[in-house]
């Protein structure tokens, strides 16, 4: 029993994760990821909501008639983002404005949406709520990687630290700017997909 | 005159500069799910053109009538004249736009009963469909007025079925390319769309 729970709990970190394999939730993994300390306030707002939604709906599952599900579950998605919104006007006011519509957006968050879909309505609260736990991980994973390179070749900097030594710009280093703007995060993400399935062997047909 | 050439540029500004899918990333999931065919590209394009012209203006009306601080003094009574609901806009937003859907699935069952068969399950999706609610968020972001909004509900809407036709069409020679094994699917699909991003990101020069 043990065993199944870690399998639960770590299978999306890595080998079934829901950006480079399920196909999820991408939407945000761009748009978020400019800078490391939106990733990963991203990251706790995703979390929060999918551990939450996938316990709530796994209690209700026996209750909720099939054919209004996604109207349910669209409303027990929003109603815990407004509250994951409030929560970071009220705390990391600098940081909402910069995450913007993209806070709001979690509830069209594949991710959620899936794994309450596929997951939560059909297993107990302990182990849907694993799920969730290890899907927000493996989502903020990819995400916090994909703001890592961002941030280091387009600005030369993680977490608003200068990394890149002042030596280096004086010999004539430049920062890439693509790396801030959209094409950048296009191309970072699918070179990730690329790293990580070579890795784990993986081929889509 | 002067509100035509306004209007114009919004939509310009929508559909090629500041695109919704290639420059602010929404519709991802299905546009990377659905762009392996062309014609379902297409029909999957036009249900979001009519849900996103339907859906934006609703919306406005609904925050504009119910849910801004002091929305309801239209109302005439006088406790309602402060109150201000705005924290419901997501839920609100997201009712408004199952509903819509729901329409749209019902229209097109009727009418198009193989289009429907094609797009299948994506055809519910378009409700959670970012592209959809990214839309009325940034209406309400970016304060638009009701014309404003009902124009750029139509051309964001016509920027998604323009990129999502344009990846399904080069998906479809890439079928025959010779892709490393991990880059295949997924991975090539992402480079693809970097690429496309920024051939749209020249059109940021044009100032109307």
């Amino acid at each position: 029993m043990a065993g199944k729970n870690t399998k639960i709990f770590a299978d999306p970190i890595n080998e079934n994760n829901p950006i480079t394999r399920q196909v999820l939730g991408i939407c945000s993994a761009l748009a978020v990821t400019v800078k490391m300390d939106t990733a990963i306030v991203m990251t706790l707002a995703l979390t929060f909501v999918l551990v939450f939604s996938n316990i709530i709906i796994s209690m209700m599952r026996n209750l909720i008639p099939a054919k209004v599900r996604i109207i349910v579950f669209l409303t027990v998605i929003a109603s815990l983002v407004i509250l994951a919104d409030q929560l970071l006007k009220a705390f990391l006011f600098d940081i909402s404005k910069q995450l913007s519509v993209f806070v709001g957006l979690i509830i069209t968050n594949c991710i959620v949406m899936g794994r309450a879909e596929a997951f939560a309505t059909q297993n107990p609260v302990k182990e849907s709520a694993l799920d969730g736990l290890g899907n927000s991980l493996g989502y903020g994973l990819i995400l916090i990687l994909v703001a890592f390179f961002r941030e280091l070749l387009g600005s030369g900097t993680l977490l608003g630290f200068q990394i890149v030594p002042q030596a280096l710009y004086d010999i004539g280093f430049q920062d890439m700017g693509l790396m801030l703007l959209a094409p950048g995060a296009f191309i970072v993400l699918g070179l990730l997909i690329w790293v990580q399935r070579t890795i784990i062997g993986y081929t889509e047909e | 005159m002067e509100t035509l050439a306004h209007y114009l540029s919004l939509a310009t500004q929508s559909i090629f500069i500041s695109n919704i899918l290639l420059a602010y990333f929404l519709g991802m999931c299905s546009f990377l799910a659905i762009s392996k065919k062309v014609d379902t590209s297409i029909g999957l394009g036009l249900a979001v053109i009519f849900v996103n012209t339907i859906t934006v203006p609703t919306n406005w009306a609904i925050r504009k009538f119910l849910l801004d601080p002091g929305a309801l003094s239209w109302t005439g009574i006088e406790a309602l004249a402060d109150v201000d609901l705005s924290f419901l806009t997501f839920v609100a937003f997201i009712a408004t736009i199952a509903a819509m859907v729901q329409l749209v699935e019902m229209t097109i069952d009727k009418f198009s009963p193989r289009l429907y068969q094609s797009l299948g399950i994506f055809l519910p999706l378009i409700a959670v469909n970012c592209a959809i609610l990214g839309s009325s968020l940034f209406m309400v972001e970016r304060s638009y007025n009701f014309g404003e909004s009902l124009v750029f509900g139509i051309s964001a809407g016509f920027g998604f079925f323009l990129a999502i036709t344009t990846m399904a069409a080069m998906r479809y020679k890439l079928k025959y390319s010779n892709v490393p094994n991990g880059l295949k699917g997924l991975g090539i699909a992402m480079i693809l769309t970097g690429l496309i991003s920024m051939a749209y990101m020249s059109f940021s020069g044009i100032n109307l």
